[in-house]
């Protein structure tokens, strides 16, 4: 096995005490960057680009930290999303759909300790799909062109009616929101700005993080605000309960974990999609096939194995064409490549040859990465969910000063913080309609992308739609998308009403 | 006022990350100066490079005694930092902002609304990259006056793959081509605009286009593995090194020249001293061996111009982008 004996090459260049030092900070780092509101994976890996050079890293090095933040965050960003409902990124978004309602039911523990499992899981597998598969992978990317990736997106929003139970006619309304924020910006085909009004800051258009803190985070603190102090130290008052989940929960979820990590992987794999599809994907297809009782978004543990294993899995997927193509899927791969670059690595077709070490060397740091964050994010469990003790009094201005401390961080931009302002009013007065915050974000995360690949397929057609289903591979994700449309419809109707009456009442914990 | 990411992270540390940018401050204080460079763009792209690895290098070369700060003020594809430093950083002594042809174009194209050229001290470049027009590998198109002439005889059969928005530089460069080859209408020239040169690569490997036009540095690594073939490149004369095998488009009887110049701007009140001071740290740099090294692996051609070459430079690439863009209609 030549492949394991580069892995076993690459472990022995990962496997200095510097080394292991360096991953276990950028461990540390990286968690509580993702757990932030606001500070997410790429934010966290450039703020730490300057700290690797400064300590004068060598490319193996450097990678280690970075690498190991950029995991570490991927593994944070659930904490937030469970404990304050607040993503702290965007992949964690659907974390908050079940981790949330499971952390109100008391289970506060459970949930992180079961997302961290299933985040070791998922990142796990990737690893090892990064290692078996990565010139296969490659070769499957290349079959996307525009026309297929505006099927799988077509897809993904197919499924959205799995995201929230309550109304589907709010959840479209939300998605066509954030369809309209995605518009936002200099459109890259025609080269037009539109929506922008003339402002310079809008020509990029509206960053998902700025828009994700303030409808989700700050959303949050005027809803406190509203709520006056009397009630506010109750309300807020969580109960955390045991830290670790029974071996039954999981065991009931390994199906979920593996599923998600599979689609989670395969998202993360096509430079064009990228981890918040992997999360939502792994979601609303895992609420498909296996939410008979009607428990997803109440609290089902499975509704919190299946993103965390599938956005971790993303993370890992997402290096396959970094690494193989030198073409980032997503933001955290884009700063790592930069990063590659400046370490005089070129990444591309001829990495693995040319620079073996260097590639090795970090699929091993993610291995050892992967192994520290499970062995650190499990203890720590209790940590955390000391937050829930915190008053809301003062939680809730820590959560305002951190929202503004890292879109400033970012950004650098007084106008971001306006735009994050306006989205948290816009947060509240969707709250208070009972509007489902998280298909905004999937509408403007995934909208502009999609638009933009409908373009590109039908300008490089002569304006013929029917490149649309041009492939075998489109037309298969058409059908699926379709019938995962249409049969919920029929089915699910029929199934739901049949299973309501003999429904348990705590159907998501049990069996 | 913006905030950087050493400062960024020192916020960090007040939330509870004890400890983590100790090691960076260390470093942070010393000497009068505090060196900070402006990418105006997310980390990841071609200005963060160029920042970063000017910081680096300057630094490794004892040029600089302390890390650059690199601050990210992303937005209106340069706009967002290009106002700021004119507004509210005018006589920085300390900020260099790094630039490119895109910043050009698009002040040529008057995209920075209400700004431009001279309004900010142009220093220097460090380093050209060749435009080039690349096929795949299993292509059967060989030359450029090859491509050139599917595109006159049947414009809607090639579809071209770039990194940068319609106008954008990418765009552009498949354009100054096209009219060199004497294309009429350019604007029948089907140019598909892509997230970033390795996406618009990728689906030249796809089979999604036809060509690619793109800088050397983003098809390098693909000629390498021998997956595209560069039918033209946007330079003068051939480069050195590994890539002498590329023929010019000029030699093909294209008189095309689009060069992605790389280099950095400062604020317009930069006092003499201060502007003379980077200039000669920028081309002390650029003297340097160890940036001869950068420059070869990043397929980065030379281009050496400091002070007011630079600026004259600038100006006149100015005036050709905008000569070429009323052409086509994207200005009036």
């Amino acid at each position: 096995m030549e492949t394991l004996a580069s892995l076993g090459d690459g472990f022995a260049v990962a496997l200095t005490w510097q080394n292991i030092g360096l991953a276990l900070l950028g461990c540390f780092l990286g968690t509580v960057m993702g757990a932030l509101p606001g500070l997410g994976p790429s934010n966290g890996v450039a703020i730490l680009i300057p700290l690797a050079f400064t300590m004068g890293l060598g490319p193996t090095p450097s990678l280690i930290l970075l690498t190991s933040v950029y995991y570490g965050a991927m593994y944070g960003g659930r904490i937030s999303s469970i404990l304050l409902n607040i993503p702290g990124d965007e992949p964690a978004m659907m974390t908050c759909l079940d981790g949330h309602p499971m952390a109100k039911k008391g289970l506060a523990g459970e949930a992180l300790s079961l997302s961290g499992i299933s985040s070791f899981v998922g990142a796990f597998l990737a690893t090892w799909g990064l290692i078996l598969l990565a010139p296969q992978l490659v070769k499957f990317a290349l079959l996307f062109g525009p026309a297929e990736y505006f099927a799988l997106f077509v897809l993904a929003f197919a499924t959205l009616g799995g995201v929230s139970s309550t109304n589907q006619a709010k959840s479209a309304f939300a998605a066509m929101l954030g369809l309209g924020v995605g518009v936002i910006g200099v459109d890259t085909q025609t080269g037009v700005p539109r929506l922008t009004f003339g402002e310079v800051h809008l020509y990029d258009g509206i960053d998902f993080l700025v828009a994700i803190v303030g409808l989700f985070a700050l959303s949050e603190v005027f809803i406190f605000l509203e709520t006056r102090h009397d009630k506010s130290d109750s309300v807020g008052r969580v109960e955390v309960g045991r830290l670790t989940p029974p071996w039954s929960m999981i065991k009931r979820c390994i199906p979920s974990m593996l599923r998600a990590s599979g689609l989670g992987f395969v998202a993360g794999v096509l430079p064009g999609a990228g981890a918040s599809l992997g999360s939502f994907i792994a979601y609303s297809m895992e609420k498909r096939m296996v939410d008979r009782e009607g428990t997803f978004g109440t609290g089902d543990p499975r509704g919190v194995a299946a993103p965390e294993a599938g956005n971790n899995a993303a993370a890992g997927g997402a290096l396959v064409p970094m690494l193989a193509l030198g073409v980032p899927g997503s933001g955290t791969t884009a700063v790592l490549l930069a990063v590659l670059l400046a370490l005089n690595i070129t990444p591309g077709p001829l990495l693995f040859t040319e620079n073996p070490d260097v590639v090795w060397g970090l699929i091993a740091a993610l291995f050892i990465a992967n192994f520290m964050l499970l062995a650190m994010n499990i203890p720590m469990v209790g940590m955390f969910t000391r937050v829930l003790m915190v008053p809301p009094k003062i939680l809730m201005p820590l959560v305002a000063m951190v929202s503004f401390v890292g879109i400033y961080g970012i950004s650098g931009s007084s106008f971001d913080l306006m735009v994050m302002v306006g989205f948290g009013v816009l947060g509240w007065v969707l709250r208070k309609l009972d509007v489902p915050l998280v298909p905004i974000i999937l509408g403007t995360l995934l909208g502009s992308t999609m638009e933009n690949n409908l373009r590109r397929a039908v300008t490089i057609s002569n304006g013929d739609y029917l490149t649309l289903v041009g492939s075998p591979l489109a037309i298969g994700l058409w059908v699926v998308a379709i019938v995962g449309f249409v049969l919920p419809v029929f089915v699910g109707r029929l199934v739901r009403s049949r299973m309501r009456g003999a429904r348990d009442q705590d159907a998501g914990i049990t069996d | 006022m913006t905030i950087t990411f050493f400062r960024g992270a020192v916020a960090a540390v007040t939330i509870g990350l004890a400890g983590s940018a100790a090691l960076a401050e260390s470093h942070t204080g010393f000497t009068p100066e505090n060196p900070e460079c402006i990418a105006p763009a997310n980390p990841g792209g071609g200005w963060d490079f160029t920042c970063r690895q000017v910081g680096k290098s300057l630094q490794d070369a004892g040029l600089l005694d302390q890390t650059m700060q690199v601050v990210n003020l992303a937005g209106g594809g340069g706009g967002v930092a290009f106002s700021e430093v004119v507004t509210k950083r005018p006589d920085d002594d300390d900020l260099i902002v790094a630039a490119s042809a895109a910043t050009a174009t698009r002040l040529a194209q008057g995209a920075y609304p209400g700004n431009t050229m001279d309004q900010v001290r142009w220093l220097a470049s460090i380093g050209a990259d060749y435009g080039v027009i690349a096929v795949a590998a299993d292509s059967e198109v060989e030359t450029l006056p090859d491509l050139l002439d599917r595109i006159k005889s049947d414009p809607t059969a090639v579809s071209i793959a770039g990194g940068s928005a319609v106008g954008g530089w990418d765009h552009l460069k498949v354009l100054i081509a096209a009219s060199a080859y004497g294309i009429e209408d350019v604007r029948s020239v089907k140019y598909i605009a892509f997230d970033g040169g390795g996406e618009a690569v990728t689906q030249l490997l796809a089979g999604s286009v036809q060509a690619f036009t793109g800088d050397i540095s983003e098809a390098k690594g693909f000629v390498d593995s021998g997956d595209i073939k560069v039918i033209a490149v946007l330079a003068p004369e051939r480069l050195d090194g590994e890539f002498a095998e590329m023929p010019t488009a000029r030699e093909q009887g294209v008189d095309a020249i689009g060069a992605n110049w790389r280099g950095f701007y400062a604020p317009g009140g930069m006092s003499d001293a201060a502007y003379e001071g980077w200039v000669g740290k920028i081309s002390d740099l650029y003297a340097s061996d160890a940036w001869k090294t950068v420059m070869e692996n990043n397929g980065l051609a030379p281009l050496d111009l400091q002070g007011a070459a630079f600026e004259q430079f600038v100006a006149d690439s100015v005036a050709q982008i905008q000569e070429i863009s009323k052409e086509i209609g994207i200005i009036q």
